[in-house]
């Protein structure tokens, strides 16, 4: 590879302005966030990032910067928002450690296809390779976790660069972008050529043309199955078709079960609506899995925690799978008839060749099983005969109060798979959870952001009382920008979801899962963040709307069963079909 | 299916950072280079990889769908032995005196398509080109002689029905490009891979 640091093809042609105007490096990185619709920043200074903070001290008006308190929750804070804005999340870090707090959130950007652009700051360019000062070699190390990223180390290649950066976040399967700039280049004055939207780059293809052919095939296919099964992941919603998604699944009458990345994509009322798929979904649609025919998978990538055992994974079943993305085609799953291409497009051309039907007695089968899960699971759960609370009747009791409306944003572990199993929503882009990497310390942060990204809406921060203390020092971002997030703390007292796994694979073997908490009121307190703990049902209620009636951020400790298991589980190494009510 | 040497043939923008970005791809799935050779291509500007491993048919064909998606990798192929025409080239060290003496030099030269490159008194250096059997086989008769250095390069790989990627370029630099160049055929042309 030659030794040159111009992009090769420049992404946009710059219009020559009519006079010049000359900025610094830092303020064309700001003039094209500007440029590209972005109003919030979550961020954090640092020595290498100076002059791109000095330039913000005059962009205030126009940029908002949140303050976080660690690079990890800058992150997942634009992972939030970008979650429920569709915007893409922008985070600033400075260089060395700040860069390296990212690759968390990078990582979970990038297995989750949130849309982000990432600035760090880097030492100056002649000092690249010297190990100058918080020096580290951030390309490299981000390179496996990134869409895209690229250092820049003259201020001419800002504009250009910000224009590909923002393209490639968004566009095609979305995903995390990071650009790292040297010092030198950030203070480097130069003229302006304005900025240019980039819209065409040669080596990326970000969305498949459609062929009519597959589209034909697949509705050939649906049209003669009997007993069709639609899975649908967050592609709908990165895709932002919804609508069509759901004339698609109601013109053939097809029953359809969502990973928790395709979570309220679909009202959670809708008669097709099939419920959860994976490790622990619902029954039926994992059972039915492994009897349907057709099996039509929209904008999801077949993740192990959804197909169990893969060579027992729906081998009776023709595979039609929708997606932007042509390497997940045949990933994991053999597919029979692949249709490339935003589902945007795709769906809509399906839905205009399928027959109408209704499937009554097959879309039965899943009641039917969904009744027997109710049985031997779901009343326990949320009616609970015992004297400690559920997590399950939590939920329960938060839908009634919300009903359906809230974002619930949830960290890793029994709590959110209990908050997925049960939260209902009734509008999309309402759960954010880190559904890929499976991220403690997750919530805190990215409620933060879920809220930037939807200020009129209420949002709810479910997290239990290990993924709490992962990034709690984000209460103090909380208090300083005044953001109006609910925290609810499911507290076991255990690292719920390891636990589980030793009790029923590692006979009982409780090895460091008991977690001492702090006391989260009073921690909140310190903070000026309003809250209470409970530990009896009968509070339940009233302490839920008083969290959600407050003014403001508040915190609510509850204190449920310490060594309740989420049920149904389809456990590691098992087929779908063999999940396990108890 | 069994595994078998597949040559990729990766066309790139010529970036910096773009090697290790590919190199991991392979990494992360603890497959083994057997050889790699980054050189220009036809096209100015355009960087040509071509990388040697040794996988199943499957592996190299979801391997080659993560390389293509890359955002500044414009296309990856795959293709076996009889699909190419291909080429390494050996450099061997040997002391001067003991070849001068044992061997019929020309012989050796001539049987086994090699070139003298650099003749001292104290070693010569002789040059090979060709298939990794031929380049070893050299190895096996240069051994008794106290072979005193061998280097062996990446390999190099033309595709037998390749027209080169002038035409294919042409059609990446529109916005709106003809349907082969924007999907990844290796779906529906299983198999004929090539269809430049
Ligand atoms: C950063 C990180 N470290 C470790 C894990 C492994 N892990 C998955 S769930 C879990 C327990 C979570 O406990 P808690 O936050 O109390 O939630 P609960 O399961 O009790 O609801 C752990 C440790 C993880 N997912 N992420």
């Amino acid at each position: 590879m030659s030794n040159t640091t111009t992009i090769q093809e420049p992404a946009t042609v710059a219009q020559p302005a009519a006079k010049t105007t000359t900025l610094s490096g830092s303020q064309a990185v700001l003039e094209a966030f500007i440029a590209e619709g972005v109003h919030t920043i979550f961020g954090y200074p640092g020595g290498a990032i100076m002059p791109i903070y000095d330039a913000l001290y005059d962009y205030q008006e126009k940029l908002k910067h949140i303050l976080v308190r660690h690079e990890q929750g800058g992150i997942h804070a634009a992972q939030g928002y970008a979650r429920t804005s569709g915007d893409v999340g922008v985070v600033f870090a400075t260089s060395g450690p700040g860069a390296t707090n990212l690759v968390t959130g990078l990582a979970d950007a990038q297995i989750d296809s949130t849309p982000l652009v990432c600035v760090t700051g880097q030492v100056f360019a002649h000092l690249l390779g010297t190990d100058a000062f918080q020096e580290t070699d951030v390309i490299n190390i981000t390179t496996p976790v990134t869409k895209w990223n690229y250092q820049v180390t003259d201020a001419t290649e800002i504009p250009a660069v910000m224009a590909k950066a923002f393209y490639i976040a968004r566009t095609g399967r979305p995903g995390p972008v990071l650009i790292d700039i040297t010092k030198n280049a950030q203070l480097q004055k130069f003229d302006y050529p304005g900025y240019t939207k980039c819209e065409h780059i040669r080596s990326y293809r970000p969305k498949p043309i459609v062929r009519k052919q597959y589209v034909e095939e697949a509705a050939k296919l649906i049209n003669e199955a009997k007993k069709p099964f639609v899975l649908f992941g967050q592609g709908v919603i990165l895709g932002k078709a919804e609508k069509e998604f759901k004339a698609f699944i109601e013109k053939a009458g097809l029953p359809a079960a969502w990973t928790i990345m395709g979570l309220s994509a679909l009202p959670s009322d809708h008669p097709l609506n099939v419920g959860m798929l994976g490790m622990h979904g619902n029954y039926g649609p994992n059972v039915l899995t492994n009897e349907c025919d057709v099996l039509i998978a929209v904008g999801m990538r077949f993740d192990d925690r959804v197909t169990g055992r893969l060579d027992k994974y729906a081998k009776q079943a023709k595979v039609i799978h929708l997606d932007i993305d042509p390497a997940e085609i045949d990933k994991n799953v053999q597919t029979t008839v692949p249709v490339w291409g935003d589902c945007k497009d795709t769906l809509p051309l399906l839905t205009s060749l399928v027959n109408k039907n209704t499937h009554t007695a097959w879309v039965q089968q899943f009641h039917d099983l969904k009744a027997k899960e109710v049985e031997a699971v779901i009343t326990e759960e949320l009616n609970p005969t015992t004297a400690e609370m559920t997590m399950g009747e939590v939920m329960k009791v938060l839908n009634e109060l919300t009903g359906g409306n809230a974002v619930i944003v949830t960290d890793v572990g029994q709590h959110q798979m209990v908050a997925c199993r049960y939260a209902e929503f009734n509008q999309t882009m309402s759960n954010v959870t880190s559904g890929g990497l499976g991220t403690m310390g997750f919530c805190l942060p990215a409620a933060i952001g879920a809220k930037f990204g939807a200020p009129d809406r209420t949002v709810v921060g479910i997290v239990g009382d290990g993924g709490i203390q992962m990034t709690i020092q984000e209460l103090g971002t909380i208090m300083q920008s005044e953001v109006d997030v609910k925290i609810l703390i499911l507290n076991n007292r255990f690292l719920g979801m390891v636990r589980q796994w030793q009790q029923l694979f590692h006979d009982k073997r409780y090895s460091f899962v008991d977690i001492a908490s702090p006391d989260y009121v009073v921690v909140a307190k310190g903070y000026g963040i309003e809250g209470q703990r409970i530990d009896s049902r009968s509070n339940l209620r009233d302490a839920l709307q008083t969290m959600l009636s407050h003014k403001g951020a508040y915190l609510l400790e509850v204190m449920v069963g310490k060594e309740n298991n989420v049920f149904p589980m389809v456990p590691q190494g098992c087929s779908v079909a063999e999940i396990r009510l108890k | 299916m069994s595994k078998q040497e597949f040559t990729i043939t990766v066309y790139t923008e010529n970036q910096i950072g773009l090697l290790n970005r590919i190199a991991i791809m392979f990494s992360r799935r603890k497959i083994n280079i057997e050889s790699l050779n980054t050189s220009p291509s036809e096209v100015e500007n355009i960087h040509r990889f071509t990388i040697v491993i040794n996988e199943t048919e499957e592996v190299v064909r979801k391997l080659c769908r993560q390389i293509e998606k890359q955002v500044e990798v414009l296309k990856a192929y795959f293709n076996t032995n009889d699909e190419i025409v291909w080429q390494e080239m050996a450099l061997y060290k040997v002391p001067t005196d003991i070849i001068a003496e044992k061997v019929k030099v020309e012989r050796l030269l001539r049987e086994f398509g090699a070139r003298a490159v650099v003749i001292r008194k104290d070693y010569t250096v002789f040059e090979a080109t060709g298939h990794r059997e031929e380049t070893e086989r050299l190895i096996k008769a240069l051994e008794p002689y106290q072979l005193i250095e061998f280097v062996r390069s990446a390999r190099v790989a033309i595709i037998k029905a390749s027209n080169g990627f002038h035409e294919k370029l042409k059609e990446f630099e529109q916005t709106e490009p003809g349907e082969d160049v924007i999907e990844n055929e290796f779906l529906d042309k299983q198999d004929e891979v090539f269809t430049m």
